[in-house]
């Protein structure tokens, strides 16, 4: 069978639930080879090892992570170089994309962003125009480069014991021409990942900057906080909370608007959610053409006695 | 410095936007369009840059006639000169497609510094800016929510997932400004006249020296084979919160559809 790069999102060494998800996919379309960029492979590998990478190339070279994607791109085309793969997998972050960019125009290859699922072929689905649509698409040309969603696959266990394969690679000057030069980590949470939640809570404008009864029924649920730009545009909430299309595109099993009002750019973040439930006090308001729940009322009485209920019932 | 905003002509997302059911392109034809509201920002940038030093702004699009109004915009907004690559051949080009096109034009410009938005609003890849960059054999600074440029320095600030971020890179260079970099300025009615005696070169594949193979249809490296309009959402529960039992109902929505 031929091999499938999956390129390991990670950060010092804890895999993220995408890179499980990419290699569930792997599988259906050949034998999941992972691709580790920086330190603490050894961290990875009870993880890939889970979900079934048959071997894993260990790029340890730090000016891999020192200098932004351009490295990184020129690294993976010398592994492609290599392994001649079936296809290349890539999680659908900013970075993610901006290395499929360039290993596209290096390899010569189609590249599909945002794939919310892949099947052999591949032939992969994207939803589109703000969840209006959905497209199936694939590569005609090159190696298949894809850049796939989070939460486009349930990670489905399949353990094996991968080799660590070290790989030598060669930076050009060029690729070293752009670099960060400072950094600062945000403070966690201890909420769930905005895109990897399976409820999330997001408040707009209508909170008026007061994001604490969103937040209190987000705990009771055990649901990730997000945010219209409204809220954020006013500095009530971080941009990284951002649903939307300049924010997060988020698809989970339930999302809850409060105080948002359904603007098409809003839509097209949260439009493909399982569960839609809205608290507005407009009943005028277009997020309540998607709901499945809907309450017209003031946002900061609801939740409140929600929150309570749910705790109650909880314990 | 020589400044060149890409700048995409899209279908506007209030309106019904739709593919064509013979190819499955996106009709951009028989709807109305605009400039990307997101490549707004970066002729904001451009504009900002030429304010705090010395430079000259040109606006680059690729794109169907109608597309004459992304570059319009553009110059209404303050760019001095505007580019529209137009070729039938184009049509159905994708993303690998596109940033060859806007290389070539790029690489005729002689550009010391590309701006791009962080995504179009259509197609809303985000990867144009770094394909071309790879095309050009140029460093990419990326989605920046904060951008200084000093003499050749160029600095971005980006707000990622898991940390807040500086980056530096050196002119000529690629940048991708993020919606959170500037408020766009409405054009003036002074700039709404002036927009009119601005120069605007209309360029084909041959002046590219491009061949209709590799663009459009013919040179795409992905095909889209099925399109399907997603089915309309049965109306929900709609409940008033008047009597104060909302929240009441809402939990126990909650807890039929099994989320407690
Ligand atoms: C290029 C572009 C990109 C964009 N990207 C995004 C994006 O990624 N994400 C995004 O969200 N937006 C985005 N927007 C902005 C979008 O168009 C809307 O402006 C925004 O979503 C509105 O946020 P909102 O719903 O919180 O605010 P509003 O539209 O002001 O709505 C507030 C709502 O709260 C209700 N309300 C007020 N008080 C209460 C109360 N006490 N209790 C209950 N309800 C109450 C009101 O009835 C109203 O419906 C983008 C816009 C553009 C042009
Ligand atoms: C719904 C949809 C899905 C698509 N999926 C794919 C896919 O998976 N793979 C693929 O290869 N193609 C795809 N395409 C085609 C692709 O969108 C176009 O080829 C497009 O020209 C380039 O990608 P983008 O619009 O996503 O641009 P982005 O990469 O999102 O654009 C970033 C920036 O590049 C600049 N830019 C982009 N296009 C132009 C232009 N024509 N003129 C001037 N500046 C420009 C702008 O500054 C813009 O802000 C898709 C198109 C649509 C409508």
């Amino acid at each position: 069978m031929s091999n499938v790069l999956v390129l390991v999102d990670h950060t010092g060494g804890t895999v993220r639930k995408t890179t499980a998800e990419l290699l569930t996919i792997a599988r259906r379309l050949g034998e999941p080879v992972a691709v580790y960029i920086g330190e603490g492979v050894q961290d990875a590998l009870p993880a890939l090892g889970q979900y079934g990478a048959t071997k894993v190339i260990a790029l340890t070279d730090p000016e891999l992570t020192q200098y932004l994607v351009a490295p990184k791109a020129e690294a993976l085309q010398q592994v492609a170089a290599k392994l001649e793969p079936a296809a290349i997998l890539i999680s659908s972050s900013a970075e993610g994309k901006e290395i499929a960019a360039r290993l596209a125009v290096k390899l010569d290859s189609g590249l599909i962003t945002d794939a919310v699922d892949v099947q052999e072929g591949p032939v992969t689905t994207q939803s589109v125009f703000a969840g209006n649509y959905t497209v199936q698409a694939k590569v005609t040309h090159g190696t298949p480069i894809i850049t796939v969603k989070p939460n486009a696959a349930t990670p489905e266990a399949a353990e094996t014991s991968p080799e660590v394969e070290e790989f030598d690679v060669t930076i050009s000057d060029a690729a070293k021409t752009a670099r960060i030069t400072d950094s600062k980590p945000r403070e966690a949470t201890g909420r769930p990942e905005l895109t990897e939640a399976a409820i999330i809570v997001s408040g707009g404008r209508g909170t008026g900057g007061d994001f604490g009864p969103v937040e209190a029924f987000a705990d009771s649920l055990g649901a990730a906080v997000g945010a219209s730009r409204a809220a954020v545009d006013s500095g009530w909430y971080p941009h990284a909370y951002q649903v939307g299309q300049t924010g997060k595109t988020v698809s989970p099993q339930l999302y809850v608007a409060a105080g948002i009002s359904g603007a098409i750019q809003h839509r097209a973040g949260m439009q493909t959610s399982k569960t839609i439930v809205a608290i507005n006090k407009d009943e005028e308001a277009p997020i309540f053409e998607l709901v499945d729940f809907g309450v017209v009322g003031d946002l900061h009485k609801v939740l409140p006695t929600a929150t309570e209920e749910v705790t109650k019932r909880k314990s | 410095m020589k400044i060149v905003v890409c700048a995409k002509f899209v279908p506007d997302a209030t309106a019904d936007r739709r593919f064509r059911s013979e190819d499955n392109t996106v009709d951009r034809a028989g709807v109305d369009g605009l400039l990307s509201e997101l490549d707004e920002y970066a002729v904001e940038t451009a504009l900002t840059v030429k304010e705090n030093g010395d430079a000259e702004v040109t606006v680059l699009t690729v794109g169907p006639e109608q597309a004459a109004d992304a570059v319009k915009k553009g110059l209404q907004m303050g760019a001095d000169a505007g580019v529209h690559v137009i070729d039938d051949a184009i049509h159905g080009s994708d993303a690998v497609a596109t940033s060859l096109i806007l290389a070539k034009a790029l690489g005729k410009l002689e550009a010391d510094l590309v701006v791009f938005g962080m995504g179009s609003t259509d197609g809303g890849m985000g990867v144009v800016p770094a394909m071309v960059a790879e095309r050009l054999g140029l460093p990419a600074v990326t989605l920046g929510s904060e951008v200084t440029v000093d003499g050749s320095t160029v600095k971005i600030r980006r707000d990622g997932d898991t940390a807040s971020d500086t980056v530096e890179g050196t002119l000529p260079l690629v940048l991708s400004v993020s919606d959170q970099a500037n408020e766009p300025r409405y054009p003036s009615f002074k700039g709404i006249m002036a927009a009119k005696k601005k120069p605007v070169e209309t360029w084909s594949l041959a002046d590219l020296e491009l061949s209709g193979e590799q663009v459009g249809q013919a040179g795409a490296w992905t095909e889209v084979t099925e399109v399907t309009a997603r089915p309309a959402r049965t109306a929900g529960t709609i409940v008033a919160d008047e009597d104060g039992s909302g929240a009441a109902q809402l939990v126990e929505f909650l807890s039929t559809n099994k989320f407690l």
